[in-house]
């Protein structure tokens, strides 16, 4: 009762075999589109790497790269077995190494929805990480003197104006942080000595944002400081402005940013299993066909399958190989014994 | 006297006529590239149809377009016609159609060189209609309620950010005009009226920029206003403070970002031309070698191809002589009192030794 049984005539082998030259070149083709995929992945994420606390999600980028390299060498292979699988004195050789194959094919597709499924399983972290380094480039933005952490002012500002966003979660966080560095502050002045004054750390912070946050859509000119002071701007109330800074948070903007990256990927990366399991199943049909043409008869029909029994014999057929290979290290007296005792019973009944 | 004259045997002219087929392919593709280039030339002059002034910057990238467009069809059947050449029997088909073609591409070309050509002597152009452009982008940044030009604020402060650059020539073009709209001046307060009344256009002017001018590679915080004030922040010298803005006009930026783009698309250009004149003077001396070849009457015998029957001042001369005489096609020629039939001797004349000059052969 073999699995998917179907009759290959001659000219239907030919054409299973071209098809499937065909196939497997378009599958090199993808594996290289899943390579290159994998390092435009991993190009965004380098790109904003200084914002990003650890590096868990790289792990999908660098799989989707291994994957590609090696289903371009699998099908690499499934074309040259085709090209010989019609000239009967020069398939043999490849017959041993199709098992393998099976198994590395098969575990390319499951990486790959494996890295399907970890780009959105990843997602939390990601958010972690982001969160984590945006507070603290905001925190050391303004240590533009500090040898190591000179260009977090920049890096902020960039990102700020690139992805239209203002601090970790809102235009609020920079209240909480002194992003004006002491160099500048003017410490004779009553004002800025007041503000030191007023709270535990002796941070200097304000209701103020820098100008990166500021929103080129506005119709008026961009309000930076006093932003929660009705009464510091003429015609200002800032429970109802909208339009004067960045309303999105950068962790928010940048995490939708990814995972819009992902999205576009994922359906790409789900056809190509797709296809690379058609390779798999032509090259199974192929094998089958031709194991089953008879020598003396090269031109006959003959059966292919996908399995030469059902799928429950079959793996029992493993589980007992499996058991075979396990019992292989355990002692031989055993055997011998039991090979004589049934050697006697095969005497007598006889 | 020929031009350039070349001796084609029968396998020259068959490897011609194939090497001119595959070039002339390869120049249906140049034309698809020449196409592409004004296009992206125009869509880039679109883009920034706000900061320019009305200044009829289109006429370069309709060029290339039109040529572009006319390459592709004149190369492709440049293809087929290099492709019947290589049989004599088809060559016949296109005969006469031979000659106009090499004529018409001749021109073609030229027109090729004069769209290089242009694309080099367009900044000019540019440059007035982007410092018209600016300055008025500027004037209107505050406008944003009135219709047409209430995106300009968005524009500009994209553009300043976008291209590292601030103001027309540089920041201080923004101390000369008032950027922040009324409705958004307290007017009841002193120092407000005070700074209307300060100037005879009643214009609310500051030492002060918009946001959009401030560079991203400064060490401090970003100072828009009170610039030119040293006293007004702490630690600051206004002389000697350079990272704090952007130093590059927005004109300059613009300009040599627009001039970077059409350099090389002329020299792009330049290029093509040069590839259509060879592929043009290889069908020229095919023309000419298979004429030779059909005048000779022997298919495969050798032939002379060249450029120019004649020398080049005879050729001149000739189809001078031409054009005037097509001209002449319908005047009447007035040398003889307009009467074309006097002065022309008469061959029949009656008289006493009238024998006619041929002896009728006496039947013997």
């Amino acid at each position: 009762m073999a699995l998917l049984k179907l009759q290959f005539p001659l000219q239907r082998r030919v054409r299973l075999a071209q098809g499937l030259w065909l196939l497997s070149w378009l599958a090199v083709l993808a594996g290289a589109f899943t390579f290159s995929l994998g390092v435009y992945l991993k190009t965004e994420l380098l790109r904003r790497a200084e914002v990003m606390d650890n590096t868990e999600i790289h792990v999908v980028p660098n799989i989707l790269m291994l994957v590609g390299l090696v289903t371009m060498g699998i099908n690499l292979f499934a074309g040259r077995v085709c090209q010989d699988s019609l000239d009967s004195a020069r398939f043999p050789p490849w017959k041993p190494f199709l098992l393998p194959w099976y198994g590395l094919a098969w575990m390319v597709c499951v990486w790959l929805l494996s890295a399907v499924v970890l780009s959105y399983a990843l997602q939390g972290h990601l958010e972690e990480s982001l969160k984590v380094g945006l507070r603290n480039g905001i925190r050391f933005y303004r240590d533009t003197d500090v040898p190591g952490r000179c260009f977090q002012k920049e890096t902020i500002d960039r990102l700020q104006m690139e992805l239209r966003c203002c601090g970790n979660t809102n235009y609020r966080d920079w209240f909480e942080v002194q992003w004006i560095s002491n160099r500048y502050l003017d410490f004779t002045s009553k004002e800025v000595k007041d503000r030191v004054r007023s709270n535990v750390d002796g941070r200097y912070l304000m209701d103020g944002v820098p100008f990166s946050c500021c929103n080129p859509g506005s119709p008026r000119p961009c309000l930076q400081n006093h932003l929660t002071d009705n009464t510091a701007h003429y015609n200002y109330e800032h429970q109802s402005e909208e339009l004067n800074l960045y309303n999105r948070g950068c962790r928010q903007a940048l995490v939708d940013y990814y995972m819009g990256l992902m999205n576009t990927i994922g359906p790409g990366i789900l056809s190509v299993i797709s296809l690379q399991m058609s390779v798999l199943v032509s090259l199974r049909y192929l094998q089958t066909s031709l194991d089953g043409v008879d020598p003396e008869n090269p031109e006959a029909d003959s059966e292919g399958y996908i399995l030469a029994k059902g799928v429950k014999e079959t793996m029992m057929d493993v589980k007992n190989i499996m058991f075979k290979l396990l019992q292989f290290g355990q002692v031989e007296a055993g055997d011998e014994a039991e090979a004589g005792a049934d050697g006697e019973k095969a005497a007598t009944s006889s | 006297m020929a031009v350039l004259k070349v001796k084609f045997t029968k396998t020259n002219r068959d490897k011609l006529a194939q090497v001119l087929w595959i070039l002339n392919w390869v120049s249906v593709v140049t034309g698809v590239i020449l196409f592409s280039l004004g296009l992206f030339l125009k869509v880039e002059i679109n883009k920034r149809w706000e900061l320019m002034a009305e200044r009829d910057l289109h006429y370069v990238p309709n060029m290339l377009i039109a040529t572009g467009l006319i390459a592709c069809g004149i190369n492709f059947l440049g293809g087929k016609i290099c492709y019947d050449c290589a049989d004599t029997t088809k060559f016949l088909r296109w005969k006469l159609l031979m000659l106009p073609y090499v004529i018409c591409t001749f021109f073609f070309t030229f027109c090729i060189l004069v769209g290089a050509l242009m694309c080099y002597g367009m900044r000019g152009e540019l440059e007035e209609a982007l410092d018209l452009g600016l300055r008025d982008a500027m004037r209107y940044y505050k406008d944003t309620d009135t219709p047409g030009r209430c995106f300009l604020k968005r524009t500009v402060d994209l553009l300043q950010i976008q291209f590292q650059c601030c103001g027309n020539f540089g920041f201080r073009d923004w101390f000369q005009i008032q950027w922040i709209s009324n409705r958004y001046l307290d007017m009841s307060r002193r120092e407000v009226v005070a700074r209307l009344r300060s100037n005879v256009e009643g214009k609310y002017l500051m030492d002060g920029v918009p946001f959009s001018c401030c560079n991203i590679n400064s060490p401090r915080p970003c100072i828009q206003h009170q610039i030119t004030n040293s006293s007004a922040h702490f630690n600051y010298e206004y002389q000697t403070e350079e990272l704090n803005l952007w130093r590059k006009g927005c004109r300059q930026a613009l300009l040599e970002y627009y001039t970077h783009i059409m350099q090389s698309i002329g020299f792009t250009v330049l290029i093509i031309w040069l590839f259509e004149l060879s592929v043009l003077t290889g069908v020229r001396y095919l023309q000419t070698s298979l004429e030779n070849v059909l005048r000779q009457g022997d298919p495969d015998s050798e032939s002379d191809g060249w450029l120019l029957e004649n020398s080049f001042v005879e050729t001149a001369r000739s189809n001078f002589n031409i054009i005037k005489s097509l001209g002449k096609c319908n005047q009447i020629d007035t040398a003889n009192n307009g009467d074309p039939n006097i002065n022309v001797p008469s061959t029949a004349y009656y008289g006493p030794d009238n024998l006619p000059s041929k002896q009728i052969p006496m039947a013997s």
